[in-house]
């Protein structure tokens, strides 16, 4: 017969972000134990609450189930003496098995005979197993942080009691300094201590004690509860997903209710009053139907209707005094004027060892400066990009963003304005951020993506000057979505022609110049073009290119990525034909014999060449050289193509004819020096040699 | 319920859960944690259970007696239990209902949050608690002090006497709060905070400060090579406050401040150890008492 088996985690408050994953590892890490041990069951569900993390498998086996298993031995040979008798190798084994000698068996493995234990294992009960063993679950359960209580226990927070049942059954397994048993706990003030009779009553004997264990039916109810309250006021409350998560596991029991606050703080902007609820209070904004905000906000209680008015009292005055908070730095901060702001950024500090924000500024005002050259932007823009630069970061020093962080570059923007700056170059400030996620907006105007490709730069590129790198799961400063982003814009933003290599370049020139580069600057650029390089790869790869593709282009570094992308899509089509196949064997042959010398190729000295068909693969060079430059500055990765593709019989003849390694030094080496041209000519279109084509059927056979 | 009130029901209650209450103790500091009772008793083996109202000093948080809940100088609620007793969030919820505030009327929450004092080496993890919205409590597993690891682990509780008495007394402004009957609290502080006020941004002697700090921080060092560990760390407090009053009127520049609170932080952590060694040389005394309390 088999039964259900239930798990519970007792905790003191789980902080929200942390629930989902803790839950899913419990689920996954169950699942995975319950194979393991050959414990068979219908269905696993996992239920999540701020204060409790459990599993409720359906229909577990009573017993484990039996296992036969064969160990091999010693060889027959060592196993028994000339007379027949065991050996002490033998007897060792046998003991070790936990058979008689009697028992061992002898098979034949590979030609030869050893001899075996069979080991019939018959299963444990269930019970016993979780009561022994299911501890490595609970220990196998992290978290991004932890922390210490008691005799030196660790979890996210301190463990306040645990259940184990199997059907009615308690298991008293011990973890943390506890002893699992049947008892839980229902709603911190609506509910009480309570014995659960069986594992299957889980469920239904928390939803007495006011605990909605399901996080998917706590969900639901919130946004059930919401859409009712948007029906009974008349308005539209947009539900962020981000937030119903969190506010999902803030509570057990959740009651939503709607505050007000007062007309007044309607004049400040949308971001601010959105972001005080949103990010501060944890409410929803309320609008009309035409998205306009109303002065109004939903929060969700963790406990039922009792005294609802006066909860609703309470948030109003937390929220009102929020925003007579937010509309005092409102006012103040547009006291200050902007030019007063940046001085200010001389004393917030950067990064430690990387000074402060007007140091930054500077760096960035630099680098935009030349950006700006470079792309002979009119005199007007400019002009205006180096005085978005120049404040790109005043928003910093004012009020509003010292309380709301999150909303810097949007009050850059809305001070701004409000101070006469242009039009474009205050929506330069707010755009010099994105994106500011994955799948976040892009820089709309030219000015904001030339401003976000220098901020970018200069954090990544000063990161890796003093030696501090992503690594693994570790990305402190956000260097790598810093680097997507780069990589983005330039694919967004494909007129502008510049690649991420000349931006290395010039962010490492100017953290030299202000003896902001700690490490060797050769190492950091190599380090700085391999990190952007994985990130193209990344974006490539999710786009579905052939990953042999994606690696034969990825060190096309001081090409622009848009032709690269071009270049790729090129490829793949060129993939299919049988042609193709063959100039890419003359042009991974080319690389091959080159790259097989361990000297330095000598200088092509085309005079010397001799024989037709070399002679006739310097001409086809040269050719392919002038082509493939006009190609390039076309962008036309077909007539790029063409150029070297010209070559490929040329090529193929050559190896027919012309043996490279002979006797005579100075014919050999400078034999090796055409290679070297051709195959550096081939490999500025790509690396042909990372190219897979299926092997043929004669190979394998 | 006045502030007096609040006060004397919280120290009754706490003490009934076997609190030792002390006094404020009588060198400036910005946060309850510093008084010497939290920051080095929170050290080492020794149980220790105590509660008391610490005045604490934000020189960057004055506001000239005209905001009405930022003040140069408030007052914090604090209670240390080391080791934090297995029920600790049942007896704080009482406490909430001795001061009149009954869960069931309220939404209470415990929304995570981690505290950490850079300064002073410290750093815990826990939650600040809130009532309808808002934050009450600072509650924290500390988990380090001093840059020494804690076991067993304190739990500190600090509730921000004002802005719960605003709530208690529904008023909008902490000036016009009862601290008894007929006297209002900005009759007992408005005028301290608009002085300290003007001192902290106008008036004070950058040079001096500048110069105190320099002699504290020498005093410290001293003292601590004597193996000295309490007058020590009244300079390290001093030197704490002195740092605050310079980076309140602008003196310290970006470079420059990692480098001063740095400097707190090493004489912290030395003064940390040397509690620790001190107690231990003395034989860990409330360790034993607990032991002869069983026998």
């Amino acid at each position: 017969m088999s039964q259900d088996l239930l798990i519970e985690i007792g905790c003191e408050e789980i902080p929200a972000r942390f629930i989902d994953q803790a839950v899913t590892q419990l689920g996954n890490l169950t699942e995975k134990w319950l194979d393991q041990e050959r414990i068979q069951f219908r269905m696993l569900k996992t239920y999540a609450t701020p204060r409790r993390l459990a599993v409720l498998v359906k229909e577990v086996a009573q017993t484990q189930a039996d296992q036969t298993e064969e160990v091999r031995g010693p060889a027959l040979r060592i196993a028994q003496a000339q007379d027949g008798s065991w050996s002490p190798a033998a007897q060792g084994f046998a003991r070790k098995q936990g058979v008689t000698v009697d028992e061992l068996e002898i098979r034949e493995h590979k030609g030869e005979k050893y001899i075996f234990a069979i080991r019939h294992e018959v299963g444990i009960s269930t019970s016993s197993l979780v009561q022994s063993k299911f501890v490595q679950v609970l220990q196998a359960i992290q978290f991004p942080s932890t922390m210490r209580w008691g005799d030196r226990h660790r979890f996210v927070r301190p463990i306040r009691w645990l259940v184990a049942l199997y059907g009615e059954e308690m298991i008293p397994l011990k973890w943390a300094g506890l002893e699992a048993g049947r008892q839980t706990v229902g709603h911190r003030f609506l509910g009480k201590e309570i014995s659960l009779s069986s594992a299957s009553c889980y469920v239904e004997a928390l939803a007495a004690e006011s605990v909605i264990v399901d996080v998917k039916e706590r969900k639901e109810k919130i946004v059930a509860q919401i859409e009712e309250l948007a029906r009974q006021y008349d308005c539209n409350i947009p539900i962020d997903p981000g937030l119903l998560q969190e506010v999902t596991h803030l509570v057990e029991y959740p009651t939503a209710l709607v505050g007000s606050f007062d007309q007044k703080f309607l004049v400040l902007p949308k971001k601010v009053l959105t972001t005080t609820m949103r990010e501060h209070q944890r409410y929803f904004p309320v609008e009309n139907t035409k998205g306009e905000l109303l002065p109004l906000f939903v929060t969700v209680r963790n406990g039922d209707k009792r005294s609802l008015e006066l909860v609703k009292r309470g948030n109003e005055k937390v929220l009102q005094a929020r925003l007579a908070d937010a509309q005092f730095f409102y006012l103040e901060d547009r006291k200050l004027s902007i030019d007063a702001a940046v001085k200010q950024l001389d004393r917030i500090i950067f990064r430690e060892k990387l000074g402060s924000m007007g140091d930054r500024v500077r760096r960035i005002y630099a680098i935009v400066t030349e950006l700006g050259e470079r792309f002979h932007l009119d005199q007007t823009s400019q002009k205006q990009l180096q005085r978005a630069a120049h404040i790109c970061k005043f928003d910093l020093a004012t009020q509003m963003v010292d309380e709301f962080s999150k909303l810097e570059g949007y009050m850059g923007y809305i001070y701004a304005k409000e101070a006469g700056e242009d039009e474009r170059v205050a929506r330069a400030i707010d755009e010099h951020h994105a994106p500011r996620t994955a799948n976040d907006q892009l820089p709309t105007d030219i000015l904001g993506a030339l401003l976000s490709l220098a901020d970018k730069m200069d954090t990544i590129a000063a990161s890796f000057g003093i030696g501090v790198h992503p690594s693994g799961s570790q990305d402190p400063y956000g260097l790598r979505r810093r680097a997507l982003g780069v990589v983005q814009i330039l694919l967004d933003q494909s007129e502008i022609e510049l690649t991420y290599h000349d931006l290395i370049q010039i962010s490492l020139r100017i953290l030299e110049q202000e003896e902001l580069l700690k490490e060797d600057r050769s190492k950091v650029e190599l380090s700085l073009l391999e990190f952007f390089r994985m990130r193209v790869r990344s974006i490539q790869l999710e786009q579905q290119i052939r990953y042999d593709v994606v690696d034969a282009l990825l060190k096309n570094d001081q090409e622009p990525l848009s032709y690269r992308f071009q270049k790729a899509a090129f490829l793949e089509q060129k993939l299919g034909q049988e042609q193709f196949k063959w100039e890419v064997e003359a042009f991974t042959r080319t690389a091959n014999i080159v790259q097989s010398q361990k000297a330095q190729v000598a200088q092509l000295l085309p005079e010397q060449l001799t024989e037709p068909a070399e002679k006739e693969l310097y001409e086809a060079l040269l050719q392919a050289e002038v082509s493939q430059r006009a190609a390039d500055q076309a962008q036309n990765p077909e007539a790029a193509y063409q150029a070297i593709q010209k070559m490929a019989p040329v090529i193929h003849r050559f190896f027919d004819q012309i043996l490279v390694m002979v006797e005579d030094e100075a014919i050999r080496t400078n034999r090796l020096a055409l290679l070297k041209s051709v195959m550096d000519c081939t490999i500025s279109f790509a690396n042909f040699q990372e190219i897979v084509f299926p092997q043929e059927e004669s190979v394998l056979s | 319920m006045n502030l007096q009130q609040m006060i004397m029901t919280l120290h009754q209650y706490w003490s009934k859960q076997g609190c030792i209450l002390v006094q404020p103790y009588d060198v400036e500091k910005g946060a309850g944690t510093l008084n010497p009772m939290t920051f080095l008793r929170a050290l080492g083996p020794e149980p220790w259970n105590v509660a008391y109202v610490e005045p604490s000093r934000r020189p960057a948080d004055g506001r000239y007696g005209e905001n009405p809940n930022r003040l140069f100088q408030h007052h914090q609620y604090q209670i240390i239990m080391k080791p934090a007793p297995d029920n600790i969030q049942e007896i704080y919820l009482e406490s909430l209902r001795q001061i009149g505030i009954e869960p069931l009327d309220h939404d209470i929450r415990f929304v995570e949050d981690n505290w950490e004092n850079p300064t002073f080496g410290a750093a815990g993890l826990g939650w600040e608690v809130w009532m309808d919205g808002m934050e009450i409590t600072q509650f924290t597993y500390f988990q380090q002090v001093g840059g020494i690891e804690t076991q067993p682990v304190s739990v500190e509780i600090t509730f921000g006497l004002e802005r719960l008495a605003t709530y208690i007394q529904d008023t909008d402004d902490v000036y016009s709060l009862e601290w008894v009957e007929n006297v209002k609290y900005g009759e007992v502080f408005q005028q301290a905070e608009y002085e300290h006020s003007k001192y902290t941004f106008e008036l004070s002697r950058t040079e001096l400060l500048f110069q105190l700090f320099n002699e504290y921080e020498r005093e410290a060092e001293r003292i601590l090579a004597e193996g000295i560990v309490f007058p020590a760390y009244d300079y390290i407090l001093k030197c704490s406050h002195t740092f605050n009053l310079l980076d309140a009127k602008g003196a310290i520049s970006v470079t420059e401040r990692t480098g001063y609170i740095q400097r707190v932080r090493r004489l912290a952590k030395m003064c940390a150890k040397a509690f620790v060694q001190a107690r231990e040389k003395l034989g860990y005394p409330l360790l034993k008492t607990e032991e002869e309390e069983q026998i």
